[in-house]
C-alpha cells in the first residue's frame, strides 16, 4: 500500500535514516545499559558486581548499523518508484511450489527414514538421535490436530505427554502390564484427560484456553512431584520394562522357558537391535498418526474442524456443534500425546517430572508452528531442524531457547502462516471463483494504457 | 485468629504485588485483545534492574533508605518502560490485523526470548539480595502468636496505594487516559478523531511495564531472592487475578489481585504449600468456567 501510493521516484533522506538509527542504538543502550552492561556476581560477601561495558558498545553499534542498513534498502527500494507486485499470482505460484514439495516430499522422506537404519553411517548415536527426532515428529503432529486442524491453542500438549508417558510406567509398575497393553491404555488416559479438561474450557475464547491449558500443565507437573507415595516425586520412575518384539524380549539370555530376539531369528546377540526396533516402532506410531490424520481431514469431523478454525459464528449457524467438534480434536490430539508418552517411557526406561516442563510444550509448538499450521511435511521438517539441529550444537545449549524464542516472534513476524504454509481448504465449493486471472491482467493493463 | 491475622497481612501484601502486574495485563487486554504474554517475564526484568540498582548503589555508598529507593524504583520504571515498549514495537505491533494466534504466539516466543536472555545475561543462579528495609511493629507480643507488620509490608502497601491512585487519575482526568478509553472502545473511531492509536498503545505497554517494575522491585525486597524464572508463575498468577476481576477492568485487576494474593496465603497456610500454585490455577479455571466476565467485568458481545 504504502510503496504504490509514492508515485514519484524521490531521493533518499540521509538525515533523516540517521535518525532513525540513532534513536534505535538509543533504545538498545536503554535495554543493555544495565542488563547487559553490569553482571551480578557471587562473591565471598554476597553478591558484587562486574561491568561489560564493550559488550554494550558492541550492541549498540550493531543496532545502528542494522537500522541503518534496514531503512537504507527501504528507502532505495521506495525511491525506485511503484513496484507492482502482483501479491496474488506470487502467492498461488508459493502454493503450487508448496504442493509438489509435499506431495514429492512426502514419500521420499518416508522412504529415506524406511531404510536410515540400514544405512553403514548408521551408528547408536545417530539411530538415537532419529528416534529422538521422531518423537517430536510424532508430537508435532499430534498438536498439530488440535492447533493446525481446529484452531485451538493448547500450551498444556506436554502434560498428556506426561500422562501418557506416566500410565505407562505406572501400570508396568503397579499391575505389572507390558508395553503393548499399555499402549492403548496410555492413550486412552490421556484421551480422558484431553475430555476432562476440554469439556469444561472448551467454550472459551481462544487466548483464554490458552492460558487454561497452560495452567492445566503446570497442575499436572505439580501433582507428579508431589505425590510422592504414587508418582516417586521427583526422584521419578526407573526400571520400565522394555517392549518385546510379539513376544520376543531383547536381553542377552533368554528367562526361562521364553526365547530372545536373537535366538529365534538365529543372529549374533546385539544392543543394537532393540535400538533399531524402537526406531521402526516410533516410526510406524508417526506415520500411524501422520495417516490418520490425513485420512480424518476428508472426513466430515476434520472439515468441521477446518472450518471452525476459519470462522466459529458461522459454523454454529450452520448446525456444527462447536464444543463436541473441538472436543474430539481435543482429545484425539492428547491420544497421540499419550501414545508418544509411553513410547518416551518405554525407550528412557526413566521418567521423571523434569521432562514435562512448558519448555517442552513450547517447543512442540515451535515445531508446528514454525512448520506451518495443517501442514504435515512442514512439521517433519521443523522437527528434524529444530530438535536435530540442535542436537548437533550441544554446545550451544545455553542459546538455544534464545534462538527458539526469537524464531517463534520472526516466523510471526515475517511468514505468520510458517515456513510451509498450507491453508488451503480441504474442500472447495467452487473450485474457481471469479475470471481467471489472465482475463483480470488483460482488463487492469488495458486500462493502463 | 492471631494466625488469621497475621495471613491476612501477608497476603494483603502479596496481593499488592500481583495486582500491579494484573493491571499491564488487563489494560493491554482491554486496549488490543490480546494477552502479553511476555508480561511476567518485563516483571522479572524489572526485579533484576532493581537488584542491580541496589548493589550498585551499595557500591557508590548511597545508603540512605528512602533516596535509594527513590532511585532505585525510577530506574528500574524507565528501563523496563523501554523493554515494554521495545517488546511492543517489534513482536506486536507488525501483527495488528495478523490471523487470531498469531500475536499470542509471538508473545509466548518473546517470554521464551526474554526468559533466557536474562538466563544468559545475569546466569542461572539464583541471586539472593540482603534485606535493605528490616523491622516492624509487633502487635500482642505477650500471645502465642504475635503478630508481625514489618515496614517493609507497609511501604509495599502504601506504595501500590499511591501508584493505583495516580494510576487511576491518569486514566480518569488527562487527555492520554481519554484516548485510551477512547481506543477501548473503538479504535477505528479514535483514529478518525485524531487520536495517534499507534502511540496510545505503545504508551499502554510502558505504563504497564512501569508499575510491573515497581511490583519487581517490591518482589526483590519481600522475598529476597530472584531467579530468572519467577516471571512465569508470577505473570500467570497475576493474569489469574486480571481474569479473576474481569480482565479490562482497572478496579478489577487490583482485586483480582487482592484476591488471588489472600486466596494463595491462606491455602499455604491452611493445607497444603506444596499445591499453592495449583489453587491459582484452579481458581483461573473455575473462574473462566462459571463467571468469564470475571467479578467486575462487562460481558464481552462478539458481532459478525
Amino acid at each position: 500500500m504504502m510503496i504504490e501510493s509514492n508515485n514519484n521516484p524521490r531521493g533518499i533522506d540521509i538525515a533523516g535514516l540517521l535518525k532513525e538509527s540513532a534513536i534505535a542504538a538509543l533504545v538498545a543502550l536503554g535495554l543493555t545499559i544495565v542488563m547487559l552492561g553490569l553482571r551480578t556476581v557471587d562473591t565471598t560477601t554476597g553478591l558484587g558486581i562486574t561491568t561489560r561495558w564493550p559488550l554494550v558498545a558492541v550492541a549498540v553499534i550493531s543496532v545502528f548499523a542494522g537500522r541503518l542498513l534496514f531503512a537504507f534498502r527501504r528507502e532505495w527500494k521506495a525511491s525506485k518508484g511503484p513496484v507492482s507486485r502482483d501479491r496474488k499470482e506470487e502467492e498461488d505460484r508459493a502454493a503450487t511450489i508448496i504442493k509438489r514439495f509435499s506431495t514429492i516430499g512426502g514419500p521420499v522422506f518416508i522412504a529415506f527414514a524406511l531404510v536410515l537404519p540400514l544405512m553403514p553411517f548408521a551408528d547408536r548415536y545417530v539411530i538415537d538421535i532419529a528416534t529422538y527426532v521422531l518423537i517430536y515428529v510424532m508430537l508435532g503432529w499430534g498438536l498439530n490436530i488440535v492447533v493446525g486442524l481446529a484452531g485451538l491453542l493448547d500450551l498444556g500438549y506436554v502434560a498428556f505427554y506426561a500422562v501418557g508417558a506416566y500410565s505407562y510406567a505406572l501400570f508396568a509398575f503397579y499391575f505389572d502390564l507390558s508395553f503393548w497393553v499399555c499402549l492403548p491404555l496410555a492413550g486412552l488416559c490421556a484421551a480422558s484427560f484431553g475430555v476432562l479438561l476440554g469439556f469444561p474450557v472448551l467454550r472459551l475464547r481462544g487466548d483464554y484456553l490458552a492460558i487454561v491449558t497452560l495452567g492445566f500443565g503446570e497442575i499436572i507437573r505439580i501433582i507428579l512431584l508431589n505425590w510422592y507415595k504414587f508418582t516417586n516425586g521427583p526422584d521419578g520412575i526407573s526400571g520400565i520394562p522394555r517392549p518385546s518384539f510379539f513376544g520376543l524380549e531383547f536381553k542377552r539370555t533368554a528367562v526361562e522357558g521364553t526365547q530372545t530376539f536373537h535366538q529365534f531369528f538365529d543372529l549374533d546377540y546385539s544392543s543394537m537391535h532393540r535400538l533399531i526396533f524402537l526406531y521402526y516402532l516410533i516410526l510406524i506410531l508417526a506415520l500411524i498418526t501422520n495417516f490418520f490424520t490425513l485420512r480424518i481431514r476428508k472426513m466430515p469431523v476434520g472439515r468441521a474442524w477446518e472450518a471452525l478454525r476459519e470462522d466459529e459464528i458461522a459454523c454454529r449457524s450452520l448446525g456444527i456443534n462447536p464444543t463436541n467438534t473441538k472436543l474430539t480434536a481435543f482429545a484425539l490430539g492428547a491420544m497421540f500425546a499419550g501414545f508418544a508418552g509411553s513410547f518416551f517411557a518405554t525407550r528412557q526406561a526413566f521418567i521423571s517430572p523434569e521432562s514435562f516442563t512448558f519448555i517442552e510444550s513450547a517447543v512442540i509448538l515451535a515445531i508446528v508452528v514454525l512448520g506451518g499450521m495443517g501442514s504435515q511435511v512442514g512439521v517433519a521438517i521443523a522437527a528434524v531442524l529444530l530438535i536435530g539441529g540442535t542436537e548437533l550444537f550441544r554446545g550451544l545449549e545455553e542459546y538455544r531457547m534464545l534462538a527458539f524464542g526469537g524464531l517463534m516472534v520472526a516466523i510471526m513476524v515475517w511468514k505468520p502462516r510458517g515456513l510451509l504454509a498450507h491453508r488451503e481448504p480441504t474442500i472447495k465449493l467452487h473450485p474457481d471463483k471469479g475470471p481467471p486471472p489472465e482475463a483480470i491482467k488483460a482488463v487492469t493493463e488495458g486500462e493502463g494504457k | 485468629m492471631e494466625y488469621f491475622i497475621q495471613q491476612l497481612i501477608n497476603g494483603v501484601t502479596l496481593g499488592s504485588i500481583y495486582g500491579l502486574i494484573a493491571i499491564g495485563y488487563t489494560m493491554v487486554y482491554g486496549i488490543i485483545g490480546m494477552i502479553n504474554f511476555a508480561h511476567g517475564d518485563v516483571f522479572m526484568i524489572g526485579a533484576f534492574l532493581s537488584l542491580i540498582a541496589f548493589l550498585v548503589l551499595g557500591i557508590i555508598g548511597i545508603t540512605w533508605i528512602p533516596l535509594a529507593l527513590l532511585v532505585v524504583l525510577l530506574v528500574s520504571m524507565l528501563i523496563a518502560s523501554v523493554y515494554g515498549w521495545t517488546v511492543e514495537r517489534l513482536a506486536y505491533r507488525p501483527l495488528r490485523g495478523s490471523f487470531r494466534l498469531a500475536p499470542l504466539i509471538s508473545a509466548i516466543g518473546m517470554s521464551i526470548f526474554l526468559q533466557n536472555y536474562v538466563q544468559l545475561l545475569q546466569g542461572a543462579r539464583v541471586r539472593p539480595m540482603p534485606p535493605v528495609i528490616s523491622g516492624g511493629f509487633t502487635f500482642l507480643e505477650g500471645s502465642d502468636f504475635p503478630i508481625t507488620v514489618s515496614y517493609l509490608q507497609i511501604v509495599i502497601v502504601l506504595l501500590t496505594i499511591a501508584l493505583m491512585t495516580g494510576f487511576a487519575l491518569l486514566i480518569a482526568r488527562t487527555s492520554l487516559g481519554r484516548a485510551q478509553r477512547g481506543c477501548e472502545q473503538d479504535r477505528t473511531m479514535s483514529a478518525l478523531l485524531g487520536i495517534n492509536v499507534d502511540r496510545t498503545i505503545s504508551l499502554t505497554f510502558v505504563m504497564g511495564a512501569a508499575l510491573a517494575a515497581v511490583a519487581g522491585m517490591m518482589f526483590v525486597l519481600y522475598y529476597g531472592v530472584i531467579d530468572f524464572y519467577i516471571g512465569f508463575l508470577a505473570g500467570i498468577k497475576a493474569f489469574t487475578a486480571a481474569v479473576l476481576g474481569g480482565i479490562g477492568s482497572l478496579p478489577g485487576a487490583m482485586l483480582g489481585g487482592l484476591l488471588i494474593g489472600l486466596i494463595e496465603t491462606y491455602w499455604s497456610a491452611y493445607f497444603s504449600i506444596e499445591y499453592k500454585d495449583v489453587a491459582a490455577f484452579a481458581i483461573l479455571v473455575l473462574v473462566l468456567i462459571f463467571r468469564p466476565t470475571g467479578l467486575l467485568g462487562k460481558p464481552e458481545i462478539e458481532k459478525v
